[in-house]
């Protein structure tokens, strides 16, 4: 294995990296701010990658204008799903939402299938973003820095967004004390819909690059990214957006170097990621920066 | 400013308020002192719209209140200071007085106001940046009280500032109290602590679960021999 050959990997495990982080960022925020699991975070995923296919093939959409359509369909999409199947139940025993959150995620696979069918579509692959660049010796596709280069910005925009404003204020005096924070004049359903939409939003995102490097896209394919984003929530810590990039970049690294490295075992794949799991669960029960 | 006529309110089958009325003049202090159980918390979470009332009328200068959102009720200019302080841990000093002033937009107003709970609490100014969860018992409650005083409020509403914390802590945050009542502020106190609370009080009502049994002045409820035996240790 020569050095140029990690680089690549390296550089491909940093995209994958981020685009696990920011599914999970989407599960941690959502946990952080009602204290649910939404189990329909990877179908949310998915439905965003049919946007995108349809917005091209039904709508005639440039690329790019079909992508950002589909962030804003799927953050529609994520409001809604709290409006109708969370929403109602804000007040009722926790298993309670817990299941219309798996009942969620039954029906959008389900009616995706329906819909669209369940046979894989080919997704989009922009000429431009096709391009591979030499960079000295190292051979990196151009897709994987502007992977790199969105998810950064995109991060930049959500610490600007949860430290620097009023409602990321909110969001975060939400995710300790509902009453207290409505006795502080917060409107409590304004700020769950808005943390719907920025954790949708950043599913989508994340969910473009996924189906640019991996381009078939079918009603079930939000099913493992999902339960691998949710995993690099947990490890990092629910709640913490810094542990949910931290678990996403291990889980993105361990996905790419264990195919590089040991490509024999690379079909157990997953049960080194719930491995790690397990162990980070035994010696920090919180996650790596969760707090108790 | 504040009436309320009959309030009931039930949780299930537990009748925590059975009709209870009692009047807060604008510029007075009035208490509600009761032991535990009596329904004091119960009664300001139904002036904010946290529980809903069964039955009964809450008034705030004139205009009816019951059962409005908590939302519409504090931008009415009512707050309230939960038992138990309920500051955000995960939040600076300076985040919580922000959140205080959430519904406010006179960004100047906000800092001069900023200015005067730091000139009351001077020991917040010295943990700006700290987060609340790091303060002390006595420093939490300070900040919860600046954090309500953040909203601009002309109700203030306490409960059980005094719980668990040292005497001398307390002395000092009734002080602070009558500080607030000499800037203008009407202040509906509850505690148990019924010899701090009625010594600083115009007015005071007694409840017992939950039932109003007594009012009076604060000198008179002082000097009632029920309320010596009861509340004061004979
Ligand atoms: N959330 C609740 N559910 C059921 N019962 C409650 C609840 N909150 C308070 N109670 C009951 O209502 C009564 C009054 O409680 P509370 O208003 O908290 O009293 P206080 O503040 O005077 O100690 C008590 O009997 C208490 O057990
Ligand atoms: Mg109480």
């Amino acid at each position: 294995m020569s050095w140029t050959l990690f680089l690549q990997h390296l550089a491909n495990g940093i995209a994958l990296g981020f685009v696990f982080g920011l599914v999970a960022i989407g599960y941690t925020l959502v946990y952080g701010v009602v204290k649910l699991v939404n189990f329909a975070h990877g179908d949310i995923f998915m439905m965003a990658c049919f946007f995108v296919y349809y917005g091209i093939t039904l709508f005639s959409f440039p690329w790019w204008l079909s992508f950002v359509f589909a962030v804003f369909l799927t953050a529609l999409l994520g409001i809604s799903i709290e409006k109708v199947a969370y929403k109602p139940l804000r007040d009722a025993p926790r298993i309670s939402s817990l299941c219309s959150a798996i009942g969620m995620s039954f029906l959008l696979e389900n009616f995706a299938t329906v819909v669209f069918g369940g046979r894989q579509k080919a997704f989009y692959q922009p000429q431009v973003l096709n391009k591979t660049l030499n960079i000295g010796e190292i051979r990196i596709q151009l897709v994987t820095i502007v992977t790199i280069v969105v998810s950064i910005a995109a991060l930049l925009f959500l610490n600007y967004l949860v430290y620097k404003t009023k409602m990321g204020l909110a969001m975060r005096a939400l995710s300790h004390d509902f009453d207290t924070a409505r006795l502080m004049g917060i409107n409590v359903d304004r700020t769950i819909t808005f943390t719907f939409a920025v954790g949708s939003s950043l599913a989508a995102i994340s969910a473009i690059f996924w189906a640019l490097r991996y381009p078939q896209i079918w009603p079930f394919m939000g099913v493992f990214p999902g339960w691998r984003a949710f995993t690099a929530a947990i490890i990092g810590g629910v709640g913490s957006i810094k542990g949910a990039m931290t678990g996403g970049f291990l889980i993105g690294m361990i996905s790419i170097m264990l195919v590089a490295f040991l490509p024999d075992l690379a079909g157990y794949r997953d049960a080194f990621i719930f491995m790690m799991l397990v162990f980070v669960l035994l010696f920090r029960p919180t996650g790596l920066f969760g707090e108790a | 400013m504040l009436e309320v006529k009959d309030l009931q309110v039930n949780y299930g089958a537990i009748r925590a308020l059975k009709g209870i009325s009692f009047k807060v003049e604008r510029g007075s202090i009035v208490t509600l002192i009761g032991s535990n159980g009596a329904g004091k918390t119960t009664t300001l979470k139904a002036i904010c719209g946290l529980v809903k009332a069964k039955a009964g009328r809450i008034f705030l200068n004139g205009e009816e209140i019951t059962n409005k959102s908590t939302n519409e009720i504090v931008s009415r200019k009512v707050t309230m200071v939960p038992e138990g302080r309920r500051i955000f841990p995960n939040l600076t000093v300076q985040e919580n007085l922000l959140v205080g002033a959430f519904q406010r937009k006179d960004k100047d107003g906000i800092k001069q106001d900023m200015e005067w709970v730091f000139e009351l609490f001077p020991r917040l100014k010295e943990r700006i940046n700290q987060k609340g969860g790091t303060l002390s018992g006595g420093e939490q409650q300070m900040l919860a009280i600046a954090r309500a005083l953040m909203s601009k409020p002309d109700l203030l509403m306490l409960d059980e500032p005094s719980l668990g914390l040292a005497p001398i802590i307390v002395e000092e945050l009734f002080q602070v109290i009558g500080q607030i009542h000499q800037e203008g502020k009407t202040i509906l106190l509850i505690e148990q602590n019924a010899y701090a609370a009625l010594n600083i009080a115009d007015y005071g009502y007694v409840l017992e679960t939950g039932q109003i049994v007594l009012h009076g002045t604060g000198k008179e409820l002082l000097d009632n021999e029920k309320v010596r035996q009861a509340y004061l240790g004979g």
